[in-house]
């Protein structure tokens, strides 16, 4: 490898803008005439719109325009669509209500927009905003899973009786019913996972333009997948066509997922940017993030074993229920079901399995993917019950998970997925070794004799990213393919430029994408720019999202690359009248293997252009573009275990130490993929111990707010000891998983082990704040 | 945020007269609670007078049985103050515990106390410590300066000006933070005067803000140490409740934090 090649820990080409400030972000594009745009929300979760009086508004200073949810629907702007078909169990379709991106008739959760005042500042927005009256009639509302599907609950839209979206199945029903009828033991566990919030550093943020003469749209947005948006707004909503709308995501602080979706905000933008014939543009504050950015998991569910006189697992029983909020978000369907319900093999040999999902609505925020995106929800489930399984069973945590672990490959589960490579084996000895685990009794009994309550939690997580076949979802019910294309420019002065599909938005891909052209060229990153995030400059591409950029993005990107080489060759052999067999690629030279002729980069970039000496046929230019879609999901799996100390006292928890031994495949950036690990892990963890999104019985959030939603600070966290026990991924020439996910999917469950084995018993549910672990110790 | 005026006075008597101008005056301070209301447009204030600038407002003083802190002087300073580390210490520790170092270098003890709020840390300091609040017009005891969430004895348009503590002979306090805020879940100011006198004080339980724990000021006296207080049981009773910590889960806190308040104290 170069200096900067795969494998070389460099310094993210991108964060000298970021460090000093000089980032640009969407709230930081102004333009000519912009106006600014303030939507009134809803105050209430289930009511009805009964009237909306703007007249005062209208005349207040600086106002332009108004605007409702019934203008439009007058307008015949499109509902918000889901972009993932589930069948239910029954063979019915999924139970879809409307979405309109202002609600004219009814309102579903607090927050829903239901007006925007566009005025010529922010502050006058704010000031006409108030001067609109809404005169609403309250509903009766339904806060939660276990409301909305009592009988007799109030209906959110008369498209789903019951608030049932869908009841979903996964597996073989019978072998489950054949597998328990055979156990030996049989371990059954109750879970909730609690619903989050994203909380990306900077909050969602739209401006829309309009060229009346061109009848063409641009929209800054802050989005994770800019031609995934364009296709949404003109396929879908009705508001431009592709050919006419520019979608560009700039510098984008953070996403998670939340910025998958294409929110009736960034829609509603784009639509009054014609109306009012002026740039509009909207900037989220903390508090609408709270209430409008898609919030994750939120689901209740029963799990139950099967353990044969072995303890070898004969099957699995899952059943679970979803809260998908007030309206189903754009991949809201698929979470629950084909990015969780086909992992619940976890790293084990399951013969059996047999979920059911049952997916509602409630008068709450759209729930969508967050970090991990139903693996979490999986991963968490599984590592719960084994270690339950394994205090039940009265065997060491650890070997019952490696009594039942996949050891041969390719492994087909019974949901769905065909595991391509592993070794769980190597991840769970690696953790092991880090953290002593040996010595841990003996650490205990000191605690013990010094008040303290010690505890060791073990998970072994597996994921499926590199998201994903294209034709595999779309059997499934994806509405897209989820390939990924690049293009690469090589220009007449041998510098490159290479237009992803990706999105970065914190990963760092200005770097690692950047070394991947340095491993083949050899040629030093500061020659490379990655350009990304806008539909006029890249061809198209998927986006950011489920760990795939440098799976399937980073892959597209060899791919360009081998084309481009290709062509690069035959110029080199010409030039230096050599074979094209012979020539080889060096330190950003062409040589001719065996000899001492070698062409640099530069020179045949330069001769590609000129085209003054090609050989015979040959097309000018040295440019290459390739799509590629991946041939399976990859598999990224480890160990996370770690040790806390509980103050009996106080029920405050510790870390002790936290040990992480994951297998990502080949790493391009070790820094970059360690940071990633820091971050899912803080996700993570705050799941475990601090992060709750709540609703009282009447729809209000309670945690809107930092003063009540608490998230991980670096000291509620402790110093990650991390490793990786590579197998390279077989499905692509990288060798590569991904690496964005796994701390959040893997480390809650581990934290959970850890503090109920402290504390002798298993009664206790996420997050473990102090309050609630001291009620779990003292009743 | 609605448009104010915002005033730069240089002294407390012009504070005091430019807010008595104002329709709807406020003091600024730290600026921790008042500016983010006012971002939320929950207060709409004629006129923001910035109290943190006036120079007469800023320092600590010793006296000849205790010391001055002025109304302006930062959490940082009172943290970092050998003045304060040497008389009281467990004052400055309290200050290094308040907020995050952002708030700390902005957020102000005369801020603090005027707000009242009732997770806030201070108040137990002055409430156990029997501090004296100054204003530009009056000297006023701890123990009738709270009164209750949010309120206290200031009169409208009166300018704290700074709060004198008496020496002690043991002071200690102890918090347990609240998850997400940082402000006090439950803070707990023991201290025992050179007289023998002790007095407890507990913020961030109590619905009605800070206040005295008679029964472990009852079991320290007797007995000052934290196992005197093993047997000391605290009722739940009027104690706040919310997603971060129960009544029962509080009343706990207020026995535990006492008991490593003494603790500290030694």
């Amino acid at each position: 490898m170069g200096v900067e090649g795969i494998g070389a820990s460099v310094v993210r080409k991108e964060d000298r803008r970021f460090t000093t400030g000089k980032g640009r972000y969407v709230d930081d594009i102004k333009l000519q005439g912009m106006t600014h745009a303030h939507f009134i929300r809803s105050p209430h979760a289930h009511a009805k719109v009964k009237g909306i009086d703007s007249s005062a508004a209208m005349k207040m200073p600086g106002v332009v325009g108004v605007l409702t949810g019934q203008q439009i629907v007058d307008d015949k702007v499109g509902n918000l669509i889901c972009g993932w078909a589930i069948t239910s169990k029954d063979g019915s379709p999924m139970k879809m209500g409307a979405w309109p991106a202002m609600a004219p008739e009814t309102v579903r959760f607090v927050g829903q927009a239901v007006a925007v005042v566009i005025a010529e500042t922010k502050n006058q927005a704010k000031d006409a905003a108030e001067a609109v009256v809404v005169t609403y009639e309250e509903l009766p509302v339904v806060a939660d899973i276990r409301s909305a599907i009592k009988p007799g609950a109030p209906q959110l839209h008369p498209e789903a009786p019951g608030n049932v979206i869908y009841d979903w199945a996964i597996g073989d029903e019978s072998a489950v019913k054949d597998a328990f009828g055979k156990a030996a033991n049989v371990v059954t566990l109750e879970l909730t996972n609690n619903r989050l919030v994203p909380n990306a550093m900077e909050p969602r943020a739209a401006i829309a333009e309009y060229e009346e003469a061109e009848e063409h749209y641009t929209l800054y947005t802050t989005s994770q997948n800019p031609h995934v948006a364009r296709l949404v707004l003109s396929a879908f909503y009705n508001i431009a066509p592709e050919h006419k709308l520019r979608v560009i995501a700039p510098d984008v602080g953070g996403g998670f997922g939340s910025k998958i979706y294409i929110y009736p905000e960034e829609m509603v933008a784009l639509w009054a940017s014609k109306k009012v014939g002026r740039p509009v543009k909207w900037t989220g504050d903390r508090t609408e993030a709270f209430l409008t950015d898609a919030h994750g998991r939120d689901h209740i569910s029963k799990a139950e074993m099967a353990f044969d006189k072995d303890n070898k697992i004969l099957g699995l029983r899952v059943k679970t229920h979803a809260n998908l909020g007030a309206y189903m978000s754009l991949f809201s369907s698929s979470v629950p079901t084909y990015l969780y319900a086909t992992l619940l093999s976890g790293q084990y040999n399951i013969p059996a399995i047999y979920a059911e999902v049952m997916t509602v609505y409630t008068n709450t925020t759209p729930v969508d993917a967050y970090r991990g995106a139903g693996r979490p929800e999986a991963s968490y489930l599984v590592e719960r019950l084994m270690e339950t399984a394994a205090r039940q069973l009265k065997v060491d945590p650890a070997e019952l998970r490696r009594k039942n672990f996949i050891t041969q490959f390719p492994h087909q589960t019974p949901v769905i997925m065909a595991y391509d490579i592993g070794d769980f084996g190597a991840s769970l000895d690696a953790s092991m070794k880090a953290i002593d685990y040996a010595g841990f009794p003996a650490r205990k009994a000191k605690a013990k004799a010094e008040g303290k309550l010690r505890g060791i939690g073990v998970s072994c997580y597996i994921e499926a990213c590199g998201i994903a076949p294209s034709k595999a979802v779309g059997s499934l019910g994806a509405g897209v393919g989820l390939w990924e294309s690049a293009e690469i420019r090589v220009n007449p002065v041998g510098t490159i430029e290479v237009l992803t599909g990706s999105h970065s938005h914190g990963q760092g891909h200005e770097t690692t994408f950047a070394q991947l052209i340095s491993e083949r060229l050899g040629v030093p990153i500061s020659q490379v720019q990655i350009v990304h995030g806008d539909t006029d400059k890249v061809q198209f591409g998927m986006g950011t999202y489920g760990s795939r950029s440098l799976a399937v993005g980073g892959t597209a990107i060899i791919k360009a690359m081998e084309k481009v080489e290709a062509k690069a060759k035959k110029i080199a052999a010409h030039q230096l009248e050599a074979s094209e067999n012979d020539i080889v690629i060096e330190n950003g030279e062409f040589k001719v293997t065996g000899t001492d002729k070698s062409i640099a980069l530069p020179m045949v970039a330069l001769a590609a252009y000129t085209a003054h000496n090609l050989p015979d046929g040959m097309e000018p230019g040295l440019k290459e573009t390739a799509f590629y879609d991946p041939t399976n999901f990859t598999f990224p799996a480890g160990t996370y275990i770690c040790e806390i100390e509980v103050d009996p006292a106080t029920g405050k928890t510790s870390f002790v130490d936290f040990v992480a031994a994951d297998d990502f495949g080949r790493l391009i950036n070790p820094m970059i993929v360690e940071g990633q690990v820091h971050g899912g892990l803080a996700q993570g963890i705050g799941q475990a111990l601090l992060e709750h999104a709540i609703y009282d019985a009447n729809g209000q959030p309670i945690t809107a707010s930092f003063m009540d939603y608490t998230m991980p600070r670096a000291d509620d966290l402790p110093s990650f000891k991390l490793s990786h026990t590579p197998t390279l991924c077989p499905g692509n020439p990288l060798g590569v998983k991904g690496c964005g996910e796994a701390g959040a999917i893997g480390s809650s469950a581990a934290v959970i082990n850890a503090i109920t084995d402290a504390i002798g018993h298993n009664k206790l549910e996420m997050p473990a704040t102090p309050d609630r672990v001291w009620h779990a110790i003292h009743g | 945020m609605y448009e104010t005026t915002y005033h730069r006075p240089s002294s407390i008597d012009e504070a005091a007269a430019m807010f008595a101008k104002g329709s709807e005056s406020k003091y600024l301070a730290g600026g921790h609670t008042l500016i983010p209301v006012m971002k939320q447009r929950l207060a709409s204030p004629s006129d923001v007078i910035d109290l943190a600038r006036i120079k007469d407002l800023v320092g600590i003083e010793p006296t000849s049985d205790g010391i001055v802190i002025k109304a302006a002087t930062t959490h940082y300073d009172v943290a970092q103050s050998a003045i304060v580390k040497k008389a009281i210490p467990a004052l400055a520790y309290l200050a290094s515990l308040i907020g995050d170092p952002a708030v700390r270098h902005r957020g102000t003890i005369g801020g603090s106390i005027a707000n009242n709020d009732p997770a806030a840390d201070y108040p137990a300091a002055l409430l156990a410590l029997d501090a004296t609040v100054k204003t530009n017009k009056r000297n006023i005891k701890a123990g009738d300066f709270f009164k209750g969430l949010f309120t206290t004895a200031l009169d409208d348009g009166e300018i704290i000006t700074g709060v004198s503590f008496p020496v002690t002979d043991k002071a200690g306090y102890a918090k347990f933070p609240h998850p997400a805020s940082r402000f006090a879940l439950t803070g707990v100011f023991v201290a025992r005067s050179p007289g023998g006198e002790v007095r407890v004080a507990a913020t961030g339980a109590s619905q009605n803000g800070v206040m005295r724990v008679p029964a472990i000021e009852t079991a320290l006296k007797a007995n000052w140490s934290a196992s005197a207080l093993d047997g000391v049981k605290i009722s739940a009773d009027g104690l706040m409740s919310d997603i971060h910590g129960a009544s029962d889960y509080r009343a706990n806190l207020i026995k535990v934090m006492a008991q490593r308040a003494v603790a500290a104290a030694g």
